[in-house]
């Protein structure tokens, strides 16, 4: 048994543990790299199925390639996709893009708070709310392949999410359960222990739990695991022949691409390994992130 | 599972290890001097922190490179067990950097539990305090094998030899003290001089030992557990029917010990017995062995009804069945763990209530170990009657470390965490939260051992007929289950057994009514019958358990046996559904636990319609 065979049993053990524990169970899936191996590893946890709802917030300003993406997978895969989305915040025309168009010549540091509170309404809000089913659902009809609105408004009590230990500070302090509190907030300094593998599978009502089946995985070895399973991955990850390609996945306003020539799966891992990015964050090109600002987000329930 | 396609995993070994130890004896800025010295930090991290440092007049701490929160760096402690990654020569390391502050036990017990290997940091000026013993105990607790300890600031104590020895003596002996695993090695080192951590000092020419990455590059990966006998327990049965899917997957991880696609294996504490047909898996080539570290799933000859929790093993080499656990935890509730309380126990996959049976002793690891003992030995007269000093323990309170006999309601498989740490090891949950966790160092006898053993004996050489359980299951439409009705002489329950039997009769289930009285004139005819009691529960319930065999619902009634005998008979019928209906008197109350309590003036017909949903509930009659 070889590493990623460990990383990949101990996923396939927290998957089937939530699935057992969380009646109102879901996962969220962002389309990019983690979460989509994390979608992979649910069917090899499922023996091909994936029984619970993935949920994936739509800012409205992802690439088209992702939604188009996502839309084929969920209806090859057959999976009870539900979609949110923060319209409100959108007709109000309160997001970065927007007020960045109508001031143009705005300051950084004030286009920084901008974007992280833009990240706020459309990504924090809006999950919040179709988690907890305060805001619309909207449901993949695996007939037509059509979104309709979801008449389950039922919150989710438990939710899986593709954090990794490796990718920034406070995500290593997450537990593979970690508990939220009413108001989704993360009392990171009073978490409950995790003696081996006895998660925390009793809640108290109204709280509810995230699970973190991707927490020792490393870039790399969710590199190493798309080539070893094939899994299909956006091509937003790799060069086109412009020398640059997405590292990670955001909306379209607010990330940038990096320098690198790597075209494909084997030329990421090539480069992962060369340490060539060792000295780069791997969310640099998240320009919400600033300092701060991702664990500030992700005390209000980012994920 | 086999590589499906090439095989591109890292082929560097890797190793989980946690740094632990009393508050500011420095186990930041080992983790943070570790980083540095193996070049994992990224480029100009350490001078931008240096440059912070000056720009706002604080003096550098490695610390600070480690802190990745805001609010930690304000405390100024390191609140969670954060991970960090580097490499030596050899392997990959992820050092698990656990916080020494009393507050913080629950995150040092949640990295450590995790890691395969532990540094144990102890100040040299400050010697061994509370937090180096109480670490030292739950790693021993933990089951943590290999232990390094270093002695870290050697820089203010002059690179004293005699002040390392004297440490080194003392530590020693406390670890044997509480029978803990010797340490691997003890290293003098200076964190801030990067003395003996990534490479050999200059001051300390007297220790001629390794330094601490030579150490940690020398500990063995743990020994693989495929040798040892099956483990699985179960985690899930899954059936797809709606994504039309057929097969009946039992899913769990193979915690020890190897199965082959054809052997026999057998299902604790139930004692169901199937075969292995197949292994399933998803996007893998098809296995017929599966081996330790698997979380995978088999599909059996033989349709069996099991439900997680249970282990699946050989039958030669089955875990224990047992309700009462002798074992050593540590508590970190807010409440204290108190006697006279249910609390959940989560144990492999199962979880059932459990109370407080005895405390054997309760040791304050604040105190040296005067007063601590070592787990697990031998009691001493602790509460005897004639020692006016020892009172016993009623509760363990918060960061105790203790031993415990535990009490589960319903009979559990496990093992010794000796010869199975999967099944060896548990937590308890107190409401919502894991407030406590420990290992099982000794299975203690209850007064069902006997029967357990004889059920056991019985059912794993069972002789099984050419009709199975399933079959008989899909032909009657209901599992088979006993509902028995307790209830003092005269009150009632000979009426309203044969009521439910002739419901369930009319309903088109197979029902049987046993009266023990027609067990007492023919089965039990030798015995007399004050004597026998005990001889007259057997052999009703072994009755029960061939009635139950042939697929019936056996709705019984006896006043021999009362409802503390119940759990007599339930030890002999593992595998089937127990319904206990006590009638007692209008108005009275309950004696024992029961599922329905009935009071003698009910109409019958509303308690006949209790008892049927009841078995609705149980998925007795609802397959
Ligand atoms: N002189 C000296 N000071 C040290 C050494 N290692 C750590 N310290 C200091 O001891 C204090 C506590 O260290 P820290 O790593 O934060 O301790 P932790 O609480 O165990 O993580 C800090 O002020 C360190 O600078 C050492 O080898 N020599």
């Amino acid at each position: 048994m070889d590493h990623l065979d460990q990383l990949e049993q101990q996923s396939v053990y927290i998957l089937r543990e939530a699935f057992r524990h969380f009646e109102r169970l879901c996962m969220l899936w962002s389309i990019g790299k983690d979460s989509t191996v994390m979608l992979w590893l649910a069917r090899k946890a499922f023996f091909g199925h994936v029984p619970f709802p993935l949920v994936h917030v739509d800012t409205s300003y992802k690439l088209p390639e992702m939604i188009a993406y996502r839309d084929k997978l969920a209806f090859e895969y057959k999976l009870q996709m539900i979609v949110g989305q923060n319209k409100q915040a959108l007709e109000e025309g309160d997001t970065f893009p927007i007020k960045l168009g109508k001031n143009p010549s705005m300051g950084k540091e004030e286009q920084q708070q901008l974007r992280t509170a833009c990240c706020g309404r459309l990504k924090s809000d809006a999950l919040g709310a179709t988690l907890h089913g305060t805001g619309t659902r909207r449901r993949m009809n695996l007939a037509t392949g059509a979104y309709e609105v979801d008449p389950d408004r039922e919150p989710y009590t438990g939710v899986i999410v593709g954090a990794r230990a490796d990718e920034e500070g406070s995500r290593s302090k997450e537990r593979y359960f970690s508990p939220r509190d009413k108001n989704d907030n993360w009392d990171v300094g009073d978490q409950p222990p995790e003696f081996w593998n006895q998660f925390k599978t009793d809640f108290a009502p109204g709280t509810h739990v995230r699970v973190h089946p991707l927490l020792d995985w490393t870039e790399l070895n969710i590199w190493e695991y798309i080539k070893r399973e094939q899994i299909p991955t956006v091509s937003l990850y790799y060069d086109q022949g412009s020398g640059t390609r997405y590292r990670s996945l955001g909306c379209g306003p607010c990330q940038s691409p990096i320098k690198s020539a790597s075209k494909n799966v084997d030329d990421i891992i090539t480069e992962l390994k060369s340490g060539a990015l060792k000295n780069v964050a791997e969310r640099s090109g998240r320009l919400q992130d600033g300092k701060h600002g991702l664990e500030e987000l992700r005390r209000k329930g980012y994920m | 599972m086999g590589a499906p396609a090439t095989k591109v995993a890292a082929d560097r070994d890797q190793m989980n290890v946690v740094i632990v130890g009393h508050v500011d004896h420095g186990k930041s800025t080992v983790v943070g001097r570790l980083l540095a010295d193996t070049g994992a930090l990224p480029q100009g991290k350490l001078d931008a922190v240096r440059r912070e440092c000056e720009r706002t007049g604080k003096p550098f701490e490695y610390a600070f490179l480690l802190d990745a929160l805001e609010d930690e760096q304000d405390q100024g402690i390191t609140i969670d067990t954060a991970r960090c990654f580097f490499k030596s020569a050899t392997r990959d390391y992820i050092i698990i950097d656990a916080p020494g502050h009393i507050e913080f036990l629950k995150n040092m017990i949640s990295g450590a539990a995790r890691a395969e290997a532990a540094v144990l940091v102890i100040d040299a000026k400050e010697g061994v305090r509370e937090n180096s013993r109480r670490h030292g105990y739950i790693l021993a607790m933990l089951g943590i094998q290999q232990v390094v300890v270093c002695v870290n600031k050697m820089d203010l104590v002059g690179y004293d030899r005699a002040h390392f020895e004297g440490i080194e003596k003392e530590y020693r002996a406390f670890l044997e003290s509480i029978g803990a695993v010797r340490p691997r090695q003890f290293i003098p080192i200076s964190a801030i001089e990067g003395e003996n951590l990534a490479s050999r000092g200059k001051h300390s020419p007297w220790y001629a030992g390794p330094t601490l990455l030579e150490v940690l590059d020398g500990l063995p990966k743990a020994p693989s557990k495929v040798d040892q006998p099956l483990r699985m327990p179960v985690q899930a049965v899954y059936k797809f029917t709606k994504q039309g899917d057929d097969r009946r997957i039992i899913a769990g991880r193979v915690e020890a010990g190897r199965v082959k696609v054809g052997d026999k294996v057998v299902f604790s504490p139930s004692n169901k017995v199937s075969t292995i047909r197949s292994i399933e898996g998803f996007n893998t080539a098809p296995r017929t062995e599966i081996d330790a570290g698997w979380s995978t799933g088999f599909t059996l000859t033989e349709e069996i009804y099991i439900t997680r929790g249970e282990v699946m093993s050989h039958v030669a080499k089955a875990p224990q069945v047992g309700t009462r656990l002798r074992v050593n935890m540590i508590w970190l509730g807010k409440k204290p763990f108190v006697s006279g309380r249910d609390y959940k126990l989560k144990l492999g996959t199962t979880a059932l209530p459990v109370r407080i049976h005895k405390i054997n002793k309760v040791i304050d690891a604040s105190k040296p170990n005067s007063s601590g003992g070592e787990l697990g030995s031998p009691e001493r007269s602790v509460g005897g009657p004639g020692d006016p000093l020892s009172v016993p323990e009623l509760t363990v309170g918060r960061h105790d470390v203790a031993d415990v006999v535990l009490e589960a309601r319903q009979p559990l498989a496990f093992d010794l965490t000796a010869d199975c740490e999967a099944t060896g090891r548990f937590v308890i949950v107190d409401e919502y939260d894991v407030a406590g966790g420990g290992i099982i160092t000794e299975a203690v006898s209850d007064d069902l051992r006997d029967l357990r053993d004889e059920a056991r004996t019985r059912d794993f050489h069972w002789v099984p007929g050419g009709v199975t359980a399933a079959e008989r299951v899909a032909r009657h439409g209901h599992r088979a289950a006993l509902v028995m009705f307790v209830g003092k002489a005269g009150v009632g329950k000979h009426k309203l057994a044969r009521a439910v039997e002739k419901a369930l009769f009319a309903a088109d289930r197979a029902a049987y009514m046993l009266d023990g009285t027609n067990v007492l004139l023919g089965v039990d005819n030798d015995l007399w019958v004050d004597g026998a009691k005990s001889e007259l529960v057997r052999r009703f319930g072994e009755v029960v358990h061939l009635l139950l065999n042939a697929g019936l619902i056996v709705v019984s009634t006896t006043n021999v046996i009362g409802l503390a005998d119940a759990t007599a008979v339930q030890a002999l019928i593992p595998d089937a559904p127990l319904v206990l209906v006590e009638i007692v008197d209008a108005g009275a109350g309950s004696t024992q636990p029961s599922d329905l309590l009935v009071s003698g003036d009910e109409p019958e017909t509303e308690v006949v319609a209790k008892v049927m949903a009841l078995l609705d509930a149980r998925q007795i009659t609802s397959v």
